[in-house]
């Protein structure tokens, strides 16, 4: 079969893609190795349980009627309505550290008053990074990449709020070690302290699928359990697609979602020497736990906990297979929905490290990963209502189950730290999008697949 | 088409993008991004209309010719006369 474009992966930014070049009349195919879509952000079931991978709450939200920011833009992209994605907005966050706790909402003003309120010695320094986020143009694909770290440490005196600050912005999407791109940087605190948290009732499953409604909608087509096996080259192109069950496609232009450096494994001249550098490292694990009543009940109504037990927040690879010392606690049931989630549940991330996860036997695999969730437990309950109690299911995944089934290296699910933001590559036809592209979070992950659909492929006629 | 039906076409392609912007008082001189909330992503949307609807391909270096109502009617014409 020729395409006019083959998408690889129908993760949020592979179907955000092909909605765009299938609504404006392009042959897509997208190819999708797993027999579910999503990619990162997916789901299962287990034990008569549905669970979620991924999304704990979409970010970027802002209620309907509000303009020119990033949700809007992406249902305006899409030809969705803001009603399809049935967002309901979260109740109340936190960020917990020893003697400091931060909370917000969808309400910035009520942030930045929390802020001031605890830092009081800060608050002209505050003000003055507010003025430096808000002058930053974040959506220059070409802006040289500056430290974070730098530039908040250079007006914010106080290091602990300057790690407050940092701890969600880094767990909600950061894929470098201890700093971030200032670029990304005021992406993620826009999305997630100026718009803010919101979750369907029916999880990630409802997102996903809108998607793929409006792309079949659209025309286009979706190929599941169909592996790419090979991106034959020949003159400065992508000459044919070899898939895994031995068929050959073609296409014009490819839009890969895979990652950057797992892209350019697929090609037939690569040269793995090169890649090294483009890799990830940072994955998590997480434990999510099936409870028998409502956190509310348990006087826990806040959404997500971001915690951190010292006052300096580290955020990197672990020396150990999990490091419990930070992490997210997340609560399906407290955002603003009409009617109760079917279960209580309480969902917990922690920085993990791939390779020593991946180095078990299958035993003590198994064993690490009920002893660890004994761990994280105890030192979440520092910063949470007891609820072991009322724990009735649990399951764990780590770094080598998000790169069993995603095909991420190192389980990275927020990819490189060497983002390529234009999506270009050494071959004429086959760009990047997706998490290695550049815009992060699930709203960004879209805004991806339009912006390099938009580029790459529709402005080029 | 005539210049004023192709401005119209044009509205009407606007309005489907943005549809709770008040369209009615849109100035033919002034650069539409001027007057609407119309981002580049949107305005990449007219262009794409025009290619789904009447097979009119704008190139990316001549964008910049749809940037007013009149403007656009002036460019588009000849393409849109036999429409």
């Amino acid at each position: 079969m020729d395409y006019d474009v083959l998408i690889i992966g129908a993760g949020m930014s592979g179907l955000a893609a092909g909605i765009r070049l299938a609504y404006y009349g392009k042959s897509v195919c997208v190819v999708e190795k797993h027999y579910r879509v999503g990619g990162l952000n997916s789901f299962y079931n287990l034990g008569g349980h549905k669970l979620d991978v991924g999304l704990h709450a979409m970010t970027n939200y802002v209620p309907k009627g509000v303009k020119l920011s990033p949700l809007p833009k992406l249902l305006r992209q899409l030809k969705l309505k803001a009603e399809d994605f049935a967002l309901c907005p979260q109740r109340m966050s936190a960020i917990k550290f020893p003697n400091k706790t931060i909370r917000f909402n969808n309400d910035f003003g009520f942030f930045v008053q929390e802020v001031v309120d605890n830092f009081p010695r800060q608050a002209d320094n505050f003000q003055k990074l507010l003025k430096s986020i808000f002058e930053y143009d974040e959506l220059n694909l070409c802006a040289k990449p500056v430290s974070a770290r730098e530039v908040v440490g250079s007006i914010i005196s106080d290091p602990l709020l300057s790690d407050m600050i940092f701890c969600p912005l880094m767990f909600y999407g950061n894929a470098q070690e201890n700093d971030m791109e200032f670029g990304q940087f005021v992406i993620m605190f826009k999305s997630i302290f100026c718009e803010g948290f919101a979750r369907p009732q029916a999880g990630v499953r409802q997102i996903l699928d809108v998607l793929v409604k409006k792309y079949k909608a659209c025309g286009g087509e979706l190929k599941m359990r169909c592996e790419v096996k090979s991106l034959k080259c020949a003159n400065g192109r992508v000459a044919s697609i070899l898939l895994e069950n031995g068929e050959v496609l073609t296409a014009d232009r490819i839009l890969s979602s895979a990652g950057y450096a797992e892209t350019m494994k697929l090609l037939t001249d690569h040269d793995s020497s090169k890649l090294n550098c483009n890799v990830g490292q940072l994955s998590f694990v997480e434990f999510i736990l099936v409870l028998n009543k409502e956190p509310a009940e348990m006087s826990y109504e806040t959404t997500i906990t971001f915690y951190n037990n010292s006052d300096r927040f580290d955020y990197r690879k672990p020396d150990e297979l999990v490091d419990v010392s930070s992490g997210v606690i997340c609560c399906p049931n407290n955002f603003q929905f009409e009617n109760p989630l079917p279960e209580g549940m309480i969902r917990i991330t922690n920085l993990a490290n791939f390779d020593l996860w991946n180095r078990l036997g299958k035993e003590e695999y198994k064993a690490q990963k009920a002893a660890w969730l004994e761990t994280t437990l105890r030192e979440v309950v520092e910063f949470v209502p007891d609820f072991r109690d009322s724990i009735v299911f649990t399951d764990v995944f780590t770094p080598k189950t998000i790169y069993r089934f995603t095909g991420r290296i190192n389980g990275a699910v927020y990819g490189t730290p060497n983002k390529t933001k234009t999506g270009k590559t050494h071959l004429d036809n086959l760009f990047i999008c997706g998490t290695d592209q550049g815009f992060l979070g699930i709203v960004g992950a879209m805004l991806s697949g339009i912006s390099m659909a938009n580029l790459h492929v529709l402005q080029k006629g | 088409m005539t210049k004023q039906q192709i401005k119209d076409t044009i509205l009407e392609i606007i309005a489907q993008i943005i549809p709770d912007e008040d369209l009615s008082n849109l100035k033919g001189d002034i650069p539409i991004r001027e007057q609407v909330e119309l981002d580049s992503m949107d305005f990449l949307d007219i262009v794409m209309e025009l290619r789904k609807r009447y097979g009119i391909e704008v190139p990316e270096d001549e964008y910049m010719q749809l940037a007013t109502l009149d403007s656009s009617a002036a460019y588009l014409e000849p393409r849109m006369r036999e429409l």
